[in-house]
């Protein structure tokens, strides 16, 4: 077998749980995040939003605001003087500055730069844009429909069947067998429709930059994002710059659950500072990330499925529909490839369709498409094997998808986790724990694929010995905590001996963003290989010094050894003293790797939850919830904990409370955290994080990605606990009091 | 925009008077953040903190005077109030979180006069008098008068709160306050109940007074609802025409906190279980 595959081993460091090298600075206030940053003559920039749903702009005056003291400068489409070939780039772009229409509440239209926030506000108000109020459509269902308005016409693409509105842009269709047959051979067949409401990542940390570019195209930003390569990449495509041309770095990062790992506003940013002559830093309110910055996707969908009385699924199909938000979208197929991931089924068809409404633009959020996917199957399972009186867990490990199962999107599966989360769940306590009135439990199982991507590190020995690591993707989740034990667990070297820093654009390769569950997977990898090159180096080294083969040589303990008796009988050279002679022996020592990261290896998980509806107001209380989620090897298992309890907390808020409430007039009712409810610390239990180790065979360490998974399940769970308790089949999130108290009168 | 600190009463109503912008500031946990949301910028902010009278607790003529800008965590650290009026200190202990009450005040949560101020149904089922200071002298309130109506008050230009008088409990008395939200905490009410009832020596209710929030826009004084209790011992039967009676009182609208329908429902239920603390109170079991 390669050394770079899987291969057990016992570890020294990795599966400890150090103190985190961040903490410190976070918790002292010293960590610099997105709006902490300044720079001499800075500006301060203000966007304006259109407070239609949907609105030609006719004209827009600003020379009220550019008279005013303090203004530096005032901003429009105009002033984005190049036009992206890349339909998904000049998406972007109009994203980011409005060209002919406002397409949702909250859509830029101009923007400006002043000496003070308060001037800049002030301009913004001196601003006089004349709009032409459109017919709006913010409903997925009504904006499918052939009448509905057009947000943008001539997107369609050629899959889309006929008898649609042009909104409809894109259908996608996975699956093998013959479903109808398959319902044929069922003993109970349900069909149902659920709806599921847009939510927004919810991050505490609100969109920020400081960004600077110069008449001569050299630029700088300053960022809170998931990505900063990407930052870079797609403003230099949307502003016609050259890439290397620009340096971004990224700030901490204040949670980001894939709705920074897109671009809302450093373009902005960028062609106010070239007009100003000036840095200018932009920090979103919570109002405009509400408004402007993505919510997922809400969703309409149809789930059939047929089970003979002993459990086994015999046909499935789902109709996904998603709403994209004001721009062609690409979510719904992967809703339509998740739903029947965790089955090994016969005969499935699944579609997903691509909608687009007057909503903000629809951004990843862990897991993008998945728990929506989720949500219907897991329900409809649920209330088969309530009607065919089967326990839930075992009927779900009857249909397992395994090792061999060719998987309802496509691939055949490798070794995957699946079962063992659900046999870990038959047997927890909590399985067996008494309920009380009013109470019900719930289980659902998720899936998500996991991604690799284009990674690159790189490892610097310094001349006293200790390691320098730079990765390029943001550390969202713990990544510089588990590189430096990666690193230090393949040098032989303390932990403390390794620091891993977020090197910016100019000093890395291309790095995919932080997303897809991928950092410590793919960056785990390449800092693997890139402690395994700087290894080669130091084996030539101790070679060359010795006199002997560097095959010769061995690398153990944080030292070159000697072979064996034949290679001769030298005392083994530490890292530190190979790194203090290094340039008598061929100069610094470093190693890199550089890779587009494959294997990922797909990821499982069963929720199990506990609830309480209050019958006369409809309140769900979640009383008791654990997660059973495979992580191939957990790295730093605290972080793989934190991970599996954030997932379920975000899919617990999903289901119970959260949701984007839209007017008759199309603008956005509730843009902060008062009235968008997302769960609150005593609105939640211990989330018991039960962690699988089936070993990922595509990385050395067996580490697959456990970022997003935990999301995916909760929704479902949740809404099976509650059904089971009320007696009642929900199918509507949130599960709100409202609708759980109507649910239950039926009303 | 000025700021400004008086430090007694009339220099505060002088400041008021002269400038109809200018805004009384309390605690500052509803003003500042409207400030920050650019809602409000008015001319002048006038800084209550400063001034002694209207920062202290006392005991008066059996009842409690609560200056204007006390904090509401200092209402909950009087023993001897919280063992009074229950009902007006949970009431309290409900605003924001504990950074939140160590500002916010009662009088600052009426003047602010949302529909949904939590401590406003505790007072208004209390028989609160809030003591209003102008231009032409002080007059005393009943605290369900100052609210006119969303963000309304009846206050006169120049005029400001400067106390919140909680009268003496009457014996075998009990107070409570209850608020439907659909988180845990942190969060407006949907509906918020407050009920005070008195008991003879029998165990039935002589006096109740039951004020319903959110429901409407401002507080509602629900006459019909505290006559179903007269009388009775608060079994079952009177508690379930209680909640009839609540929900019919309630006047709510479709919004995005939920339906009228809901509301009204949920006011029922709410009233029913601030009856029964109540009542356990005014029995000294709880
Ligand atoms: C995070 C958060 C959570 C909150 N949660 C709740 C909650 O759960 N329940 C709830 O009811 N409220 C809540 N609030 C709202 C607010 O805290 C309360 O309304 C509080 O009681 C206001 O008191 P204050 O002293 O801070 O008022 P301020 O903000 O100082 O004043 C409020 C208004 O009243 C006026 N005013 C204040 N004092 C006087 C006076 N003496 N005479 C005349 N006018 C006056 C001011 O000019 C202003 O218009 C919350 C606020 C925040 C920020």
């Amino acid at each position: 077998m390669p050394k770079d595959e899987y291969q057990s081993r016992d570890f020294r460091i990795v599966g400890t749980r150090p103190v985190r090298p961040d903490g410190i600075d976070k918790v002292t206030g010293k960590a610099r995040y997105g709006a902490d940053m300044t720079a001499p003559g800075m500006l301060w920039g203000a966007i304006l939003r259109s407070p239609h749903a949907h609105a030609r702009i006719k004209s827009i005056d600003t020379s009220a605001a550019e008279a005013m003291k303090g203004v530096k400068a005032v901003i429009t489409r105009a002033d984005f003087t190049y036009q992206p070939e890349s339909a998904s780039l000049a998406d972007v772009l109009d994203n980011c500055m409005a060209g002919e229409k406002a397409r949702y509440d909250g859509h830029a239209v101009a923007a400006v730069a002043a000496t003070s926030k308060s001037i800049a506000r002030a301009a913004l108000k001196a601003i006089k844009v004349d709009y032409g109020v459109l017919p709006h459509v913010t409903d997925v269902d009504e904006a499918m429909k052939p009448d509905a308005p057009v947000i943008e016409a001539g997107r369609v693409q050629e899959n889309v069947p006929e008898g649609y509105s042009e909104n409809v842009t894109g259908r996608s269709q996975y699956g093998h067998g013959d479903p109808e047959a398959g319902f044929e051979k069922a003993d109970l067949v349900i069909e149902r429709h659920f709806t599921t409401a847009a939510t927004h990542q919810g991050y505490i940390e609100p969109n920020a930059c400081l960004a600077q570019l110069g008449a001569d195209g050299q630029g700088e930003i300053w960022v809170c994002t998931q990505g900063h390569y990407m930052v870079r990449n797609t403003c230099a495509g949307v502003l016609g710059l050259d890439a290397g041309m620009l340096r971004v770095t990224a700030s901490e990062i204040g949670g980001g659950f894939g709705g920074k790992t897109h671009v809302w506003m450093e373009p902005t940013a960028l062609v106010l500072s070239r007009k100003a002559g000036k840095p200018v830093k932009l920090v979103l309110s919570r109002d405009e990330v509400f408004r402007a910055t993505g919510p997922t996707a809400s969703s309409s969908i149809d789930v059939k499925i047929g089970m003979k009385k002993d459990g086994s699924i015999t046909g499935a199909t789902a109709t996904y529909r998603l709403q994209a938000g004001a721009y062609p979208g690409s979510i719904a197929f992967l809703s339509a490839m998740c739903g029947f991931a965790p089955y090994d089924l016969k005969h499935v068809r699944t579609e997903g369709y691509e909608v687009m409404t007057n909503r903000p633009k629809a951004a990843a959020y862990r897991a993008p498409g998945a728990p929506m996917a989720a949500y219907p199957v897991e329900s409809v399972i649920d209330e088969l094997c309530q009607k065919l009186d089967l326990d839930p867990l075992e009927t779900r490990l009857k249909n397992a998808a395994r090792e061999g199962t060719k998987a309802s999107y496509g691939p055949t599966y490798p070794a995957i986790g699946l079962e063992a989360t659900l046999k870990a769940a038959q047997s927890h306590p909590h399985w067996i724990a008494p309920l009380g009135e009013n109470q019900g439990r719930g289980v659902a199982c998720g899936f998500w694929f996991n991604f690799g991507g284009d990674t690159c590190v790189s490892l610097m020995v310094n001349p006293d010995g200790t390691v320098s690591l730079s990765e390029g993707n943001p550390d969202i989740g713990g990544s510089r905590a588990s590189m430096s034990m990666m690193a230090a667990e393949e040098l032989g070297v303390d932990l403390d001996q390794v620091r891993t820093v977020i090197a910016d654009t100019a000093s890395l390769g291309q790095n995919e963003v932080t997303d897809g569950s991928r950092v410590t997977f793919a960056v785990g990898l390449a800092t693997i290989k890139a402690a395994r090159h700087a290894i080669q180096i130091m084996k030539e080294r101790a070679a060359m010094t010795w006199g002997i083969d560097p095959e010769a040589v061995d690398w153990r303990d944080g030292a070159a050894h000697p072979a064996g008796p034949n290679a001769g009988k030298f005392p083994p050279m530490t890292i530190k003293e190979i790194a203090a002679i290094a340039s008598n022996t061929g100069g610094p020592i470093a190693g890199h790797h550089e890779v587009t990261a494959e294997g990922a290896g797909v990821s499982f998980a069963t929720h199990m939850v506990d609830t309480e509806t209050d019958p006369e107001t409809g309140q769900v209380k979640v009383l008791r919830y654990t997660v059973f989620q495979d992580a191939g090897k957990a790295v730093h298992p605290d972080y793989v904990e934190g991970q599996f309890q954030g997932g379920a907390a975000q899919g617990i808020g999903w289901a119970i409370n959260e949701e984007y409430i839209y007017g008759e007039d199309g603008r956005l009712q509730n843009p902060g955290f008062l009235d968008y409810r997302i769960p609150v610390a005593s609105d939640l239990p211990m989330i018991e994080p039960v962690i699988l180790e089936i070993p990922n065979p595509g990385h050395p360490y067996g580490v697959r990605g456990v970022g997003e998974t935990s999301i995916v399940p909760p929704l479902a769970a949740i809404a099976n606990a509650v059904s089971r308790s009320s007696n009642v089949r929900l199918t509507s999130l949130p599960m709100s009091p409202p609708k759980v108290l109507a649910a239950m009168k039926g009303t | 925009m000025r700021f400004q600190s008086p430090e007694s009463v009339d220099e505060a109503v002088a400041l008021l008077a002269a400038d109809p912008e200018a805004r009384v500031l309390a605690g500052g946990t509803d003003l500042l953040v409207r400030l920050r949301m650019g809602d409000v910028a008015p001319s002048a902010v006038i800084d209550i903190k400063r001034i002694t009278e209207m920062t202290t607790i006392a005991q008066d003529d059996g009842g409690w005077r609560i200056g204007a800008a006390v904090p509401s965590a200092e209402m909950n650290e009087t023993a001897a109030l919280v063992t009074d009026w229950p009902g007006v200190t949970e009431a309290a202990d409900l605003i924001g979180s504990t950074q939140i009450q160590g500002r916010a005040t009662v009088a600052g949560n009426l003047c602010n006069a949302s529909p949904a101020a939590d401590s406003v149904p505790a007072m208004v089922a209390a028989g609160a008098v809030a003591r209003v200071a102008g231009p032409n002298g002080s007059r005393d309130v009943p605290v369900e008068d100052i609210p006119t109506g969303p963000g309304q008050t009846s206050l006169a230009q120049g005029e400001l709160v400067t106390s919140i008088f909680l009268p003496a409990k009457p014996e075998n008395s009990g107070s409570a306050y209850l608020r439907f939200i659909p988180r845990t905490e942190m969060d407006i009410a949907v509906v918020g109940v407050g009920i005070t009832l008195t008991l003879d020596s029998a165990g039935a209710v002589t006096a109740a007074k039951i004020a319903l929030g959110a429901v409407g826009p401002k507080v509602i004084v629900a006459g019909d609802a505290a006559k179903t209790l007269i009388g009775t011992t608060g079994d079952d039967p009177a508690l379930d025409a209680l909640a009839a009676a609540c929900s019919a009182a309630a006047t709510p609208i479709d919004d995005k906190r939920g339906t009228a329908e809901f509301r009204r429902d949920v006011t029922g239920v709410i009233a029913k279980r601030t009856a029964r603390i109540a009542l356990a109170r005014a029995k000294g079991e709880a």
